[in-house]
Formats: C-alpha cells, structure tokens, sequence
C-alpha cells in the first residue's frame, strides 16, 4: 500500500505539470486551429526567468511575476509577428511556425542566460510529509494545488465572463463570432496570452523540483501534446485528465512494470485509447452538423 | 592576350609571396573539433576555454622547438555527423599535425577512423572505454574511463564491507555504458547487484523506481551511474523517500552544479573524481597537488567560472602532445606518435599518465579520489 501511494504521488505531480502544458495547447488550439508547439518553451521562460530574476536580487514572488510577465508578453509577440501575418495559411504551415519559434526561443534564452541546469528554493517546506507510508512534498501539493486553481479560475473565466464566452463562440465558429461583433483577432491574441501565462505559471511551481535549463521545455511541450491527445484536443477538462493520466500511467509503470520500458508502456496507452476513441476520451465528434 | 599573360604573371606572383610567407613562419597546427555548443557544451566548453588559454601561453613563452602553436578550433555542436565534416576539414584544408577532439564518445568514435587513416596523432577527450580500448596506434586519451569508476566504486563498497547493492541508471549513452562496465566487474570484488532501475534522460521525478528499491530487502548501497540534472533528481528522491543506506554517484556528477541542485540532499554522498576537485584539500604532500592548483588557479582567474575536471582533460592533452613534440624534437607525424605512447611519470590533472603500447590511457585506480560531499563541498573520503 505505501507502494502504491508513492506512485501516485509521483505520478499526479509529474501529471499536473503534463496537465497544465496540455491546457495550454487546448486554449490555443480551441481559439485558433492552431497547434502551437511553443507551449513547453512557456513553461521553461516561466522558470528560467524566475531563476535568473531572483538571483538578481529580486525577491521571488516579484521574480515570478517578472517571469510572469516576460513569458505573455512573449506569447503575444509570437501571435503578433508570427501567426497573425499567415493568417489563411495551412494548419501544417502555422505548426511549422510554432516549431520555428520554439527552437528560436531555445536558442535565444540559452546565449541570455545560460546553458546550466538551475533549481529554486521550495514554496513551502524542504522535510517531506509521511502519508500513509508513502512520502509527499509540500512542494508536489503546491504543484498540484496550483493546477486546481489554475482549471478552477479558466471554469469561471471560460464560463462566467463575457470576455470568456467570446473565446468559446470563437472557438465555436470564428466566421459567426466575428458576424455578431467579436473581434476574433483580438480573441486569438488573448489567448496566446493566457496559454503563455498557464505555462509560465507551471514553470514557476515546477521548477523547485524538476529544475529547469533552456532545453526543458522540448519533452514537456511532447508530454503536454500526448495528453491533450488523449483527453481529446480542444476539451479543456480532457487536458487535465489527459495530463494526470499520462504521468500516473507512467508511474505505474516504473514502479510496478519495469522503469525501462515506462515510456513505451505509456504511450503504448495512448496510442490503444486513441486507437478505440480517435477523438480522444472527451473529444468532440468528428461528424458536422449540416 | 597581354590581359591573360598580365594576369597569371600576378597569380604567379601571388603564389611565390604565399609560399615564402608560409615557409618564414613555420608554425605547428593543431586541430581540435570540440562541442562548445549544444547539450554537451559542459564538456567542450572549458575545453575550448583551457586549449586557448595555455596554447597563447606557450606561444608567449616561445612556442614548442622554437614554432608557434597555431590551434584551429571547430565547434561540432555536439553533432557526430558535424564533427567528421570538420575532422576531414583539419587534416585536409588545415593540414593539422596533430588533432585534440572529440568532447563525447560519439564525436570521438566518429573521428577515429579519420585519424588512423591520415596517420596523425589523435589525443581525445571521451569518457567510454571505447575511445582507447582496443589500442589504435594513433589514438589516445586523457579522461578515466566509466569502467575504472566502477572499479573504484566497487572498490570503496568492498572496504567498508557492503557487497549487495541496488543500481539506478540513466538510460542516456554514458549512463548505459557505465551500467554495462559495472557489471563487467561487479564479480571481480565480490559485488552482488539485487536490482537495477533506469530513468529517462529528460525525467523528473525517479521516486517510483526508488520505492522499489528501498522495498528490496538486503540492499546494503545504491549506485547511480548518469550525468546531467538526472542524478541531482535521484539524491533529492533518495533523501525525500529517507533511503537509509549510502549513495554513490559517478565521475559524471563531478561539478559544483550538481551540489547546487541537489542542495542538502547530497550530504553524505560519495563519487570517484579526479583530485582537481579537491585541489586545496590536498596534503601538501601529495604529488599531483601543484599541478591541479596551478590549473584550477589560472583557469579560475582567467574565465571567473568554477573549474572541472572537462577542462582538465583538455590541458592533460595538450601538455602530453607539447611534451611528446618536444621530446621528438619535431612535428613529425609519427615520431610525435611514438613519443606520446612513450610517455612516463607524466603528472596531469587526471593523474599519473604511464603510457604504452597497449594502454594509450595510461591512468589506473589510483588517479580516482574517492570524494565524499559535506556541508555542499566535495572532501576526500576517509
């Protein structure tokens, strides 16, 4: 049983961080068509800048809004300067983009900053606690706490808010939107902002235990895109289970298969789930409505 | 016509001025193809950083026989495909004398076969047994090998009486090598290995598989063969899931950047490395202490960056081939080739090189330290 609580411990704080990368990719993809494979690049400016913020003496929580800012401010410079001027072009040639501008975001924090990896002191307490047997940190909580928040909030914005309810009709039908007087470019933008934001903020959680360095972001935005898969692109709440399941499955794997071949098993899930429900587990249906 | 003629009169005239040009400054060329960028720039950076710092030294001194050093550096960006482009570029265009390259064991394996075939002494810098095992005539090299890490790993676990050990290694090529060479000799010091777990390069979280191993009954040690962030995530799980028994890490650990990541976690642990590290903590007794306290001082001062043992490799290389050049009295290909493997008592900052026919290496156990981290700093063990 202790066995069994560690693993998923592990795996539901490795899945909130899958979680929050695939939310990302869902806002984006719902708002736009586009698949946007810059979104692990948020999550490692999140923690980067916060790192190098903070060592320049600000104190954290100013750093992590610095990071905070840097990363939207990123977001909305790609969606200006790189997918707004190629508007109309294939969903093949924006993803080409967003691929272009992750190396480019690459490359250029690894000659800003440097090529080290780098870590952050913990939010809360360094001693684990002792559930049941298994051991928890403080700092997984605050990951997986900060997840919830992060959902919670998007629920309300998403549903409660007129601004939210433009990105959804956008999402529904950019040409309708735009006929009853939403400012779709404006939707779009708004939401390269928020997605940069989710996943800067999961680089600043995540950071104090996974570390960061320039090139984290690559395997994270790989992870974050098989989870949004499997919950089905476009669904906000399939992200998340998505998210989850992919690092419990993980987890699961290492600890009670074989840790060799923990990867495999897991997308070896994926591709069966996807295979059975090719819209994912909470995808939309293929079919149009005439 | 007269154009024509006018023309290949000034070509001419070109051609005699490069030719005498060349021949007034008779130079030595040496080549080195390192990763300065990309993942592992770690490796080929303060080697590029050492070779132009002491080679501009000698050079100030009065170079080597009375020629300058002329050192061509390539950066292969860790790419093995890229460092046989610029392997073929030194011996052919730059008509090298001798090469210093190869960062990783890929981009060394890759240049190998270039250097055999063109007969031009190779010193390189990869931490796989590979790189010099079996001897090629013109290939050596300068940094341990991940079998001696083991042995010397195998060797402390055997003194203090702990013979059933657990390993978790990376699945990257140096954690997999390594994994393979401890188990080569696991027998030889009476070493019973009773699980064995991996991790990915890129993981974050190795708790999993070291609940499985705390719930291995007997286990007495745990080895963690990796480089790179893995291994600082390993010491913090281990510490988090209060693994009683003790910890090794590899020579691959052998930097200030692991401590800092894995902060308090990493008390107690114990890794072989070169004495580079622990250059001040040195007895004053010790032979090789003025030699990694000079390296470590100049390299210190003049990039204001902490030392590692990378670097070091560098500056073992280019001091052995200096020395050879010196003792063959020439550039010659294969003279300096016979020179270097006859290399003796040779104190550098991996160790004592004793070079041979057989051994292009020359290091054995004793140019391992068994380092033990307190209070985040590296101290001899025992």
């Amino acid at each position: 049983m202790p066995e069994f609580l560690q693993f998923a411990f592990s795996g539901l704080t490795v899945g909130a961080i899958y979680a929050l990368v695939a939310l990302g990719f869902t806002l984006i993809y719902n708002a736009s068509g586009v698949i946007n494979f810059a979104q692990g690049e948020f999550v490692m400016l999140g923690g980067m800048v916060t790192v190098f913020a903070h060592a320049a003496g600000l104190p954290l929580p100013l750093a992590a809004l610095t990071a905070l800012v840097t990363a939207v401010v990123i977001g909305l410079a790609l969606y200006r300067l790189a997918i707004e001027p190629a508007r109309g072009a294939s969903p093949v040639t924006l993803i080409i983009i967003t691929i272009g501008a992750s190396i480019l975001l690459r490359g250029a924090t690894s000659i800003v900053f440097d090529k080290n990896f780098h870590s952050l002191p913990p939010y809360a307490g360094r001693d684990p606690w002792i559930v049941g047997g298994a051991a928890l940190l403080p700092q997984s909580l605050i990951v997986l706490g900060g997840a919830a928040g992060i959902v919670a909030a998007l629920w309300y914005f998403l549903t409660r808010t007129l601004t939210g309810k433009a990105v959804l009709a956008t999402a529904a039908n950019r040409l309708a939107a735009r006929l009853v007087g939403i400012n779709t470019n404006a939707v779009v933008g708004l939401s390269f902002a928020v997605s940069a934001a989710i996943g800067a903020i999961g680089g600043i959680l995540m950071t104090p235990i996974t570390f960061t360095s320039y090139d984290s972001g690559t395997l994270l935005a790989l992870k974050g895109f098989a989870a949004a898969m499997l919950g089905g692109m476009g669904n906000p709440l399939g992200a998340v289970v998505g998210g989850l399941m992919v690092g419990l499955l993980e987890a699961f794997s290492a600890g009670y298969i074989s840790s060799s071949y923990k990867d495999a098993v897991a997308f070896l899930v994926i591709l069966g789930v996807l295979f059975l429900m090719p819209q994912g587990l909470f995808g939309r249906s293929g079919v149009e409505r005439v | 016509m007269t154009t024509l003629l006018r023309n290949s009169l000034k070509l001419a005239a070109a051609a005699a001025f490069i030719v005498a040009a060349s021949a007034a400054h008779a130079e030595i060329k040496i080549g080195a193809v390192l990763s300065v960028t990309g993942p592992a720039s770690f490796l080929g950076d303060p080697e590029k950083k050492t070779l132009e710092m002491y080679v501009a030294d000698i050079n100030a001194k009065g170079g080597v026989n009375g020629e300058k050093i002329n050192l061509i550096v390539y950066d292969d960006a860790g790419n093995p495909n890229q460092a046989r482009t610029f392997g073929t570029r030194l011996i052919e265009q730059d008509k090298v004398d001798a090469l210093l390259a190869g960062s990783t064991t890929a981009t060394t394996m890759a240049i190998i076969p270039l250097a055999e075939e063109a007969k031009i002494p190779f010193i390189n810098f990869a931490g796989a047994v590979q790189a010099v095992s079996p001897a090629k005539p013109y290939i050596f090299k300068t940094p341990h090998t991940d079998l001696m890490a083991c042995e010397k790993i195998f060797e402390d676990l055997k003194k203090r009486g702990l013979t059933k050990i657990a390993m978790i290694s990376g699945k990257d090529a140096f954690g997999a090598s390594m994994q393979q060479q401890c188990m080569t000799v696991n027998k030889k010091y009476g070493i019973d290995v009773l699980h064995q777990e991996t991790y990915g390069p890129g993981d974050t979280d190795m708790t999993p598989q070291l609940t499985n191993i705390k719930g291995t009954a007997g286990i007495q040690a745990v080895v963690n063969p990796g480089f790179g962030q893995g291994p600082a995530i390993v010491t913090r799980n281990y510490k988090q899931l209060d693994i009683k028994v003790p910890l090794y890490e590899s020579h691959g650990v052998g930097s200030k950047q692991y401590i800092d990541l894995a902060g308090a976690a990493a008390d107690g642990v114990r890794l072989p490395a070169a004495a580079l590290l622990v250059a001040e903590k040195l007895p004053a007794s010790d032979p090789q202490k003025k030699v990694v306290v000079d390296y470590k001082t100049t390299y210190e001062k003049a990039t204001g960056q902490p030392v590692s043992t990378f670097g070091g490799h560098a500056y073992d290389g280019l001091m052995i081939l200096v020395d050879a050049m010196k003792r063959a009295k020439s550039a010659d290909k294969a003279k300096v080739r016979d020179a270097i493997e006859a290399t003796k008592n040779f104190m550098g900052t991996g160790g004592l090189v004793n070079m041979s026919p057989t051994d292009h290496l020359g290091l054995d156990l004793t140019a391992f330290r068994m380092l033990e981290i307190k209070n985040g700093d590296w101290t001899l063990a025992n």
